[in-house]
């Protein structure tokens, strides 16, 4: 089978078309026909009915039914917010940033149906500082919808009203947790919030507010289109539809794929990424962006679902494939993971501000050599003492990677300390530089990190 | 940092011959460099606490240039609440005085009408704000998880060993977290314009291209014409993956595949 033959392209099927970005263009190819018989033919009750039918799940990590989601968005004549998380920060995730260069309309289309659907009447697209390029085209797409009347006081003459802006945050992982990013589009620091409430009765300025990813968003114009039945047809039992992949990591072809809903994975990496280096062998993977607890090769012949990860002990997620093959010591990818987590760590729950922290030094600990096969045990400790335990699941998304990777590879782990202490006994004997000059350094105390 | 093991990864051999245990207690040299994770900003200053907090300045005694002052104007006027503004207007104050120094946090604070305390708060939280002045071009270079995996650190510590030794200044090269384009991994992000794959070898015309002023990598930016992928097209293009095999070029990526028609209909 080729590789493209893999591929079911609906989202981005008109990618390669020139000019997409410009609004005449993307009406050429059938676009805004959704937006439109969303606001005239459709009542709002119609929109979510089919939303929900289609079995739509969110694409940013949970996977939550989006028409549910936007259901319980209470009714009533107030202020109500849409906002579009576009704050794609998950390492290993691609998706969002290509539908928003490419195809930005479709976006601003299914913001206006998103809108309609839970009767907002203001909207706003959270889009990550680093992503200016897409930023500068996602604001020429709006603008030129202004223009056309589709966004407005009364988006296609129907009476609805739908105000976007596109909103810029400035580097920080945590916006892309919901209640943070509402923080940060309230001109805040971008700390979680406790929940409840839930942003459907309580989210931006207090007022009811969907949140839903690019990707989620995009495939409402398709819904609406289609309808709900033709959507259903996509994909596999509960996860309908098609998914685009970001395949990154040890593999010949990085990319983003487009594939329905329940192929194998392997047909993913192996079919479509084209497999590891000539040579080398598949380690462990992520399935679905450095949250995912990691999977062995067995996985790979799972079908690519939500349920079928979830039963495999790690997440669909964003749908980001991150392969790691057999020439890297898997202590590396977890500091590197650690000191990430860490990094990004807001600071407001402590189990995750000092679990990250002291997760990064133990095991730089051990990279020094100065850690006993006990310390396993005290990282993998400290990782179940975060899970559940903080406002949001940031902590969690270091404490479930680090912990498969603990479960999987302990032997490694057994052997990386012991190749690391000779290593230093070596060096300490011959004088070079010794493991307590290191420990004495100022960055690895016990001080601020 | 440093400390950590970089695996054998994919990609040419890293450069190690540099040594990365002297790089270990703050011997970088170029004052313009701050490693944001050695020294996390806003960790390391307590506040003077006899100091009175500063009041919001009053816009009739505090010098904001016009346009900036337009500018967040425009912005208020956005949102339903004003501070929804804070964000995109201590982004343009810092355009203007190249990082979020205490003139500019005053001056957004007289138009916001939004205490100077309030606004530091934020400006410390956000890694794309600075609360130190910083080099008037920037190279981030990704170095999280898919990159690590495909070479970024030699990358980086190529990087900032030609700047070194070519004198670069007035650029801050530091590592970065995910940017979203593990695609073309190794990646650097360099004053917003996406390059990739970047190769050890490419540290020289990058720093070169840096310091003439010229445009870093014609045509391997994201959003240049045409850009491919190397695997893409079937043909190298001096990327990182030299020692990659060649693909068949049956149009596998996304790249080059959109021939498929519109519908898309399922089997």
């Amino acid at each position: 089978m080729s590789a493209t033959d893999l591929q079911t392209k609906i989202l981005t099927a008109n990618l390669d078309v020139a000019n997409l970005d410009l609004i005449h263009v993307y009406e050429s190819t059938g676009g805004y026909r959704s937006a439109r018989k969303a606001a005239l033919e459709m009542t709002q009750e119609q929109v979510l009915e089919q939303l929900e039918a289609s079995g739509l799940r969110g694409r940013g990590g949970a996977g939550f039914s989006m028409g549910k989601k936007a259901s319980f968005i209470p009714k009533g004549s107030m202020d109500k917010f849409l906002c579009c998380n576009a704050d794609e920060s998950e390492p290993g995730t691609f998706k969002d940033r290509l539908l928003m260069q490419r195809n930005p309309h479709l976006l601003v289309e299914g913001v206006i149906i998103g809108a309609i659907a839970a009767g907002a009447n203001r909207a706003f697209i959270f889009i990550r500082g680093e992503y200016s390029a897409q930023a500068d085209i996602l604001d020429r797409a709006v603008e030129q919808a202004y223009e056309q009347g589709y966004l407005g006081d009364s988006v296609f003459d129907s009476g609805i009203q739908v105000e976007l802006v596109v909103h810029r945050g400035e580097g920080a992982y945590i916006c892309g947790e919901e209640s943070a990013l509402l923080d940060a589009l309230e001109g805040k620091r971008g700390n979680p919030r406790l929940k409840p409430p839930f942003p459907a009765n309580q989210g931006l300025y207090q007022g009811p507010t969907l949140i839903n990813n690019v990707e989620t968003l995009c495939n409402t114009p398709i819904v609406i289109e289609k309808g709900a039945d033709w959507y259903r047809q996509l994909g596999v039992g509960d996860s309908t539809g098609t998914k685009l992949v970001s395949v990154s990591g040890n593999v010949q072809r990085p990319g983003n794929y487009e594939v329905e809903l329940g192929i194998t994975a392997r047909e993913i990496v192996y079919g479509l990424a084209g497999g590891p280096l000539p040579g080398r062998e598949i380690k462990c993977w992520f399935p679905g962006g450095s949250s995912a607890p990691v999977l062995l090769p067995d996985d790979l012949d799972r079908p690519y679902t939500f349920e079928s990860m979830a039963e495999a002990g790690s997440m669909l997620g964003s749908g980001a494939i991150i392969v790691v093959d057999d020439s890297v010591p898997i202590v590396s990818i977890a500091l590197r993971l650690a000191e990430f987590y860490r990094h990004e760590s807001c600071g407001k729950c402590v189990p995750c501000r000092e679990g990250t922290n002291w997760t990064v030094k133990m095991l730089e600990r051990l990279d020094r050599g100065e850690a006993t096969p006990m310390d396993v045990e005290i990282i993998a400790g400290v990782q179940e003492n975060i899970i559940g335990n903080c406002l949001c699941v940031l902590g969690d998304s270091m404490a479930m990677p680090i912990g498969s990777m603990i479960k999987h590879f302990r032997p490694e782990f057994e052997a990386h300390i012991e190749a690391a202490r000779q290593r230093a006994d070596r060096a300490a004997a011959v004088g070079e530089f010794s493991a307590v000059e290191l420990a004495a350094s100022p960055h690895s105390g016990p001080g601020v990190g | 940092m440093s400390a950590r093991v970089d695996g054998p990864t994919s990609g040419a051999q890293p450069d190690r011959s540099s040594g990365s245990a002297s790089k270990l207690a703050g011997a970088r040299s170029g004052e313009h460099r701050i490693d944001r994770r050695l020294t996390p900003l806003g960790w390391d200053e307590a506040a003077d606490l006899d100091k009175p907090p500063a009041p919001i300045p009053e816009i009739s005694e505090t010098e904001v240039p016009a346009q900036l002052r337009e500018r967040i104007e425009a912005l208020m006027s956005r949102y339903p609440d004003r501070r929804s503004a804070v964000l995109p207007a201590l982004d343009a104050a810092q355009r203007v005085h190249g990082w979020c120094s205490p003139e500019a946090i005053g001056q957004v604070a007289a138009v916001m009408r939004v205490t100077p305390a309030y606004l530091s708060s934020v400006a410390t939280f956000y890694d794309m704000l600075r609360t130190e002045p910083f080099g008037r071009r920037y190279v981030y270079v990704c170095t999280s998880v898919a990159c690590h995996l495909r070479n970024a650190k030699a990358v980086h510590d190529a990087i900032s060993d030609e700047a070194d030794s070519q004198g670069l200044e007035d650029c801050d090269i530091r590592e970065f977290e995910c940017l979203g384009a593990c695609d073309m991994a190794p990646m650097a992000s360099i004053d917003g314009r996406y390059v990739g794959p970047l190769d050890t070898a490419d540290a020289a015309e990058i720093v070169a291209a840096l310091k003439e002023d010229r445009e870093v990598l014609p045509g391997r930016g994201l959003t240049d014409r045409g850009f491919e992928l190397p695997w893409a097209q079937g043909a190298d293009t001096g990327g990182a993956q030299t020692d990659r095999e060649a693909d068949d070029g049956s149009g596998s990526s996304w790249a080059r595949s959109g021939e498929h028609g519109t519908d898309g209909s399922p089997a």
